[in-house]
């Protein structure tokens, strides 16, 4: 199975195709609604926001509280299609690649298409799986806002499946039609 | 006349939380493992499911991150009176302990549309008390994760064309929720009653044990229809294609109005958490 280190070049996100698993190395940042709402807000009114777009990935995730001793609790990912109206935005603003959950809307599936990103899925409700993964955790960004603080994590060979490619193949429109009868 | 102090129910409550966000039941379990899916994704899929429920039991790690809002059915028996905290204070305290101990994430704001601020604590818990006969007390908990939770749907059909309307009704919403609930799914739906009847029955559904026969025969048909239609719509585990689509449509009705037929989907995802127990 393809390996690859984040972040990901031109290249890799080129040589992606629609239905690849992928195991994932290297630095996310957690982001999901709450926080979305703040980079938007922020980009609208010309403000600074906390991570540079462009050398970043965004995983919509809000983890639970580590215990003791443990780097984070599970870390499944969430509901992609809640930040869809702020995807396009901070696509324009250097965003390329997005770890989630389920379909997304065409505005998204266009902004993809447009800047070259990648969609990749994770397997939803497999929180405590995804948490072994997880090497390394640390809130820098809006933690008044608990697991919907911005978290830069790094992690591990995390699995993922490409899910909508640089081209705009969509695989939850694909799939659905070859097994619906 | 039993006396009970409420202290036991805030331990019960609490105890099942603990455990329900923990260790999925045994009918969804075995219903993943034995899934038979034919998508080459959607078996993959499958595994990384089972080998999460697997891990959570194992390291006592919630399965899913999102630990749910929680909901609580309490029926009390007529002869029960309860001593000490009033009931709900202890219930709602149950949940704190629970969501603290647990290290579960708390996913609760208080005010819905403005600010909406975390209550960190998990609580206020969603409670129905039902009154029922005897020196029993029932209790059922379920953590409800909202991936799933936001793709219910409730309509007020017309009585007229009730059986497909009621199939196509459920096989649509489910349709509708494709890959966001977290496929495959537990569909819950109530028929009947009135508007939040057919929603409560909705929910309540989802605590039934997913291979249970319906008396019902015609009943019974139904939740077979819509199962295999479901499965035909080609969603498959985590909505990237395949014939696993749901792995239980559990139903629960009630008498309802002349003019009317209120119909609720509550889905269930594949981490469908609930426990139940008798004190
Ligand atoms: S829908 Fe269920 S499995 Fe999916 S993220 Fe929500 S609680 Fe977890």
């Amino acid at each position: 199975m393809k390996r690859l280190t984040l972040p990901l070049k031109e290249e890799d996100i080129a040589g992606l195709k629609a239905g690849e698993s992928v195991y994932l190395t290297g630095y996310i940042y957690t982001a999901r609604d709450a926080a979305h709402k703040r980079l938007y807000n922020a980009i609208k009114e010309n403000k600074s926001i906390p991570i540079d777009l462009s050398k970043s990935v965004i995983y919509y995730a809000g983890p639970c509280p580590n215990k003791p001793g443990e780097v984070i609790g599970s870390c499944g990912p969430t509901t992609s299609m809640r930040m869809d109206k702020y995807t396009p935005l901070l696509m324009e603003n250097g965003l390329r690649v997005i770890i989630g959950k389920g379909e997304r809307g065409d505005i998204v599936l266009d902004a993809i298409k447009k800047y070259k990103g990648v969609y990749f899925a994770a397997v939803g409700g497999s929180g405590a799986l995804i948490k072994n993964c997880i090497k390394s955790s640390e809130v820098i960004a809006y933690d008044d806002l608990l697991s919907e603080a911005i978290r830069k994590m790094y992690v591990e060979d995390l699995p993922v499946i490409t899910a909508i490619d640089s081209n705009g193949k969509n695989l939850y429109k694909t799939e659905r039609e070859k097994y619906k009868r | 006349m039993r006396i009970i102090n409420t202290k036991v129910i805030k331990e019960n409550v609490k105890e099942m939380f603990l455990n329900a966000n923990v260790h999925l039941s045994e009918d969804i379990k075995n219903a993943l493992k034995e899934a038979d899916e034919v998508s080459p994704i959607g078996k993959n899929i499958l595994n990384i499911i089972n080998e999460n429920i697997d891990v959570a039991d194992k390291t006592n790690t919630p399965i899913c991150q999102d630990t749910g809002m929680a909901v609580v059915f309490l029926e009390v028996g007529n002869e029960v009176f309860f001593e000490g905290e009033f009931i709900e204070d202890s219930i709602n305290e149950g949940v704190r302990e629970a969501y603290e101990e647990g290290y579960f994430r708390k996913s609760v704001v208080k005010s819905p549309v403005f600010d909406r601020v975390n209550t960190k604590d998990n609580t206020p818990a969603i409670i129905y008390y039902k009154y029922v006969k005897g020196d029993k007390v029932n209790i059922k908990v379920m953590p409800k994760g909202f991936g799933s939770e936001n793709c219910g749907q409730t309509k007020m059909l017309n009585p007229s064309d009730a059986e497909q309307d009621v199939v196509d009704f459920v096989v649509e919403s489910v349709s509708k929720a494709g890959s966001k609930p977290c496929p495959p799914i537990v569909v819950g739906v109530g028929i009947g009653g009135t508007m939040e009847k057919s929603a409560m029955m909705a929910k309540e559904a989802l605590f039934l044990d997913i291979n249970y026969k319906e008396k019902d025969e015609n009943l019974q048909r139904m939740r077979e229809e819509i199962l295999t239609k479901i499965n035909n719509l080609g969603i498959g585990p985590a909505g990237l294609g395949g014939r696993v689509s749901a792995i239980g449509v559990n139903i629960m009705t009630y008498p309802t109005h002349i003019a009317g037929l209120p119909v609720s989907v509550n889905i269930g995802c594949h981490v469908s958490r609930h426990e139940e127990r008798s004190i």
